[in-house]
């Protein structure tokens, strides 16, 4: 009946998006992937979190590649990168800025401080004050910082990528749930595996080979991306899907406190970030599931109070909720 | 102690504080002091928890207070057994629940204990507005369920209602399977203890003075009858009651072996009356009959040597029974001698005058007929007088005070005198208590216990057991029009028995018959009926009841089965598209690739092309269809809805 000619791999069930624009997400996937080795799930799930416009929150050992991880993505977006290392005596005004008087105008002038960025690292940032953290959390809800009055809009687009180590207890405050709930995403790197830290400690220096990649998108690109993750379909069909989930989520017996309506939206929202990356205009559940065990994770609490079974949960979550 | 955190919100905690106290409200009055304070207290602390986030008792307080309301508890019945501890232990405990209810979990467990809370009411009372009660009350604990469960959270309060008023009218049907099919137990049920007789108006198993007046005060039913024929005449509507054989001095009791088994042979004259009573519970064991019953006795019962109708066990509930009865009888029976002695005794050297009297009476004519004329005729003579409020008897010889000084009595003082005159007379008597008359409503007719009445009864030879009414020798209207027409003027009468009917009193018995049939239909429903019920379908035993009960249970489970299927299946026919989906995973699923629920169309086809190669076009390109259908429009797409069940039917091709 059908001409059996046509290639049966072609993930790109619907339309596709312009051409151009999707080879575009695809080399950036392939060459951060020479740069970040055997991690491309990492990539892709911290791309559609970058799409979605939400911030990222990894948690994970130092030395497993977080630095390199935000440059290489600032890179390639052709986006500007800064740093913060979190400190217990770090200061509101050492993110947003600060006004200092210049003697030779004899007014004072305002000096940004390094949250004027677009991808900004806020590297340990549970070593903060409470009061630290949460100008940083505002910053990234508001995509704005006051300061003496004044308020300044940040460079778009903004991305935080924060880490905390999970292994820390002395000296750090813990986010609390309702700043948790700020990321749009929460992941973790883990350990490469031994091929890809093999290749790593046999090739070039991280930094270097990075330099070597010329930049594949600009900030304009970005937003203009960041803008079409809202058209992405998302059908009533899969609507209910994500209902299902959420409400399974709130009746289960370990659950003390299930998903929210604003988790709903969040995982909306990704999964249509995923169907972007992977080339399709319509959400489908393979996406809701990509993506939900990284919105959902640091927005479950169990019972128990104990993270280490929100996992596990995810894994039944998934597997018994029946696509409708 | 840390707090407790409260998950739920404030409004779903406050309208489950609302039904609870609806439902508890009626038992709080039952239960100790104490106990309702303690209700009422941590109702209002759970209240003020969810309001102003106040902290809820902490563990230790809980367990505590527990601990303390079970000794109270145990303190002041003496046992946790039995429906009023039992009752209140669970009305304690449920509103100490209520301080540690912070999950659905508890929720939950709280609803369902609400149910049980709400059949407990049956334990008090069994009247139809109590039924109406808890058809309210289970309608507002299934909302509050509803709320609980429902993904949508608080709904409009219409359509919960509608909501859970839809599922008690589905549970109607099973209802009435178990009204009818449900095991009876006859006897009285193990769970009510002996207090379940407490507080019951009616006869007493002994007599005295006054007794039966204070009865005459009362409106409340005794038992109601329904004659298959002409009701017979009111002079004629002697209800027997218990009988009292052994006088001492001043209370009449039962004799001893009064219920031994009858040996009298009785004749009846006429045809027999046939009827149908519904008696309301007095706590005796003692059934009420016209006198005096005949033919086949309703089971469970038997006659005594003082021919009451007796039921093996005491009258708790509402009996419904039927009766043939004989109002013109002759008892042919030899009492023996030592019974007719007994019958005879008196204490000695009572009443001194009376017995004087009496044997003037006999020195003239000492015919038993000629004594009881002039004992009636006495009555009738002299100044007596028929009253509720006869004076006090205070006297050691109370027959003598009434007969010579006061004269002024009710049924209880004539029956007392006369039954006394004619034993001094050696004539052998006894005492009947039981109801006189009857008042017609509609096709049944009621008998109240301010239609008490006590009356003698004489043993005369070759005759037998005849009655003899004292008080109609006085106050013949009691006998000819009741109560209200025998009560000289100004005496108060009990508001159902005056002659005059007021809109209020019609209203009453209009209410009466509401009630006759619930009692008729629904309560009388015991185990006697059901076996009946079971026989006439052909069924006898226990052993048949249950099977009935399985098959029914199963078949009315499958019938609901059924129709979860149906509703789902027209769900899935309202979209064509995942009709055609279904087929092909049912494809999948014989072809041995069976899909997982939580599997998406294109994870399914990556798997398909791993584990048959050869299905893999066609499984791929009709997940792609799916998704285009089902994932990317909003309106379905005929012409790509028709690829899509072309390809279906087509798979799997032998061509791909």
């Amino acid at each position: 009946m059908d001409k059996p000619a046509r290639p049966p791999h072609n993930r790109a069930l619907t339309h596709s998006l312009p051409s151009r624009m999707s080879d575009r997400i695809a080399s950036i996937l392939t060459s951060a992937s020479e740069i970040i080795l055997g991690k491309p799930d990492v990539l892709k799930l911290s791309l559609s979190c970058l799409l979605a416009q939400g911030h990222l929150l990894i948690e994970d050992v130092p030395g497993v590649g977080k630095t390199t991880l935000a440059q290489t993505l600032a890179h390639l977006l052709g986006l500007q990168y800064r740093r913060i290392q979190f400190t217990s005596d770090l200061l509101p005004a050492d993110i947003g800025g600060v006004s200092v008087f210049d003697k030779d105008s004899g007014q004072f002038r305002f000096q940004p401080g390094p949250v004027f960025c677009q991808v900004l690292l806020a590297d340990e940032i549970n070593r903060a004050s409470p009061k630290t953290q949460s100008a940083l959390l505002e910053a990234m809800e508001e995509g704005q910082v006051t300061s003496d009055g004044e308020t300044r809009k940040l460079p778009q687009p903004f991305f935080v990528i924060a880490t905390q180590n999970p292994l820390d207890q002395i000296g750090t405050f813990a986010l609390p749930e309702s700043q948790l709930d700020r990321f749009l995403m929460r992941l973790s790197l883990g350990y490469p595996s031994h091929q890809a830290e093999k290749e790593l400690l046999l090739g070039q220096s991280r930094r270097e080979l990075l330099l070597q990649q010329g930049n594949v998108l600009s900030d304009g690109d970005v937003l203009d991306l960041q803008s079409q993750v809202g058209g992405i379909t998302a059908s009533p069909a899969l609507i209910d899907y994500i209902l299902a989930l959420v409400n399974a989520s709130r009746s289960h017996a370990r659950v003390a406190l299930g998903l929210s309506p604003r988790s709903g939206l969040a995982l909306k929202r990704a999964a249509q970030a995923w169907a972007l990356i992977d080339g399709r205009k319509a959400v489908v559940p393979e996406d809701v599931q990509a993506v939900f065990p990284h919105v959902a994770g640091h927005r479950l609490q169990l019972n128990s109070g104990d993270d280490s079974g929100v996992a596990t949960l995810i894994k039944e979550l998934l597997a018994d909720v029946a696509i409708p | 102690m840390s707090a407790v955190r409260d998950h739920l919100s404030a409004a779903k905690v406050y309208r489950v504080l609302a039904v609870l106290f609806l439902i508890a409200a009626p038992h709080l009055p039952r239960l100790p002091l104490w106990a309702s304070a303690l209700v009422i207290a941590m109702g209002i602390w759970r209240a003020l928890a969810a309001q102003r986030t106040w902290p809820m008792p902490g563990a230790l307080l809980r367990n505590l207070l527990a601990g303390l309301a079970l000794v109270g508890i145990w303190t002041q019945y003496q046992t946790l057994n039995g429906h009023h501890a039992g009752v209140a232990l669970l009305v304690v405990m449920l509103a100490m629940k209520l301080t540690e209810m912070t999950t659905r979990r508890d929720y939950l467990v709280v609803i369902y204990l609400s149910y049980f809370l709400l059949i407990t009411h049956f334990l008090f009372s069994q009247e139809m507005i109590m039924l109406l009660l808890m058809f309210a009350g289970a309608l507002a604990i299934t909302s509050v369920l509803i709320e609980v469960n429902h993904p949508q959270g608080i709904l409009p309060l219409k359509r919960n209602l509608r909501l859970s008023g839809t599922l008690m009218l589905q549970a109607v049907p099973l209802m009435l399977i178990f009204f009818v099919l449900f095991p009876r137990i006859p006897g009285p049920l193990w769970g009510i203890p002996t207090d379940a007789g407490a507080g019951m108006t009616g006869l007493s198993d002994s007599m005295e003075p006054g007794m039966i007046s204070e009865l005459g005060m009362s409106d409340a039913v005794a038992f109601r009858v329904r004659f298959d024929a002409e009701a017979p005449p009111r002079s004629e509507l002697y209800w027997r009651g218990p009988v009292f054989e052994y006088f001492n001095g001043r209370s009449w009791l039962p004799g001893p072996g009064s219920d031994l088994p009858m040996r009298e042979q009785i004749e009846f004259e006429g045809p027999p009356t046939v009827y149908e009573m519904q008696l309301e519970p007095h706590g005796k064991r003692w059934l009420l009959a016209l006198d005096l019953p005949r033919g086949p006795l309703p089971e469970g019962t038997s006659m005594g040597r003082d021919l009451v109708l007796r039921h093996k066990w005491d009258v708790i509930d509402k009996k419904l029974y039927r009766l043939a009865s004989g109002t013109r009888y002759n008892v042919d029976s030899e009492a023996s001698e030592r019974y007719r002695q007994h019958l005879l005794s008196l204490p000695q050297a009572s009443n001194p005058q009376t017995r004087e009297m009496v044997l003037s009476w006999k020195a003239q004519d000492d015919a038993p007929q000629a004594i009881i004329a002039t004992a009636l005729q006495h009555f009738a003579d002299q100044p007596f007088h028929y009253t509720l409020r006869p004076p006090l008897l205070m006297n050691q010889h109370s027959i003598d005070q009434f007969v010579f000084e006061t004269r002024r009595g009710f049924c209880e003082h004539y029956a007392s005198a006369f039954t006394f005159m004619m034993r001094a007379a050696g004539i052998p008597a006894r005492v009947v208590t039981g109801y006189q008359g009857a008042e017609r409503n509609g096709d049944y007719y009621i008998v109240r216990q301010s239609d008490a009445h006590a009356w003698s009864e004489v043993w005369l030879d070759g005759r037998g057991w005849v009655r003899i009414d004292p008080t109609a020798a006085v106050a013949p209207e009691r006998v000819e029009l009741g109560l209200g027409g025998a009560l000289p003027a100004g005496e108060p009468i009990p508001g159902l028995a005056r002659l005059s009917r007021g809109t209020l009193v019609q209203l009453q018995l209009r209410w009466d018959q509401v009630n006759a049939a619930w009692n008729r239909w629904v309560l009388a429903y015991g185990p006697e009926l059901q076996q009946n019920l079971m026989a006439a379908l052909g069924m006898s035993g226990l052993r048949a009841l249950l099977i009935a009960l399985t098959v029914l249970t199963l078949s009315s489970l499958l019938i609901v089965n059924l129709l979860v299927a149906r509703a789902h299946q027209s769900e899935l026919e309202r979209d064509p598209v995942q009709r055609i989906w279904r087929r092909f995973l049912g494809k999948l699923k014989r072809a041995g690739l069976a899909p997982q629920p939580s599997e998406g169309p294109i994870d399914l086809s990556q798997r398909i092309a791993r584990q048959a190669p050869k299905l893999a076009g066609d499984a791929e390109r009709i997940s792609q269809l799916y998704v285009r259908l089902r994932y990317a429009s909003r309106q379905t797409d005929p012409a790509l809805l028709k690829r899509f069940r072309q390809r279906v039917r087509a798979f799997p091709s032998r061509a791909g």
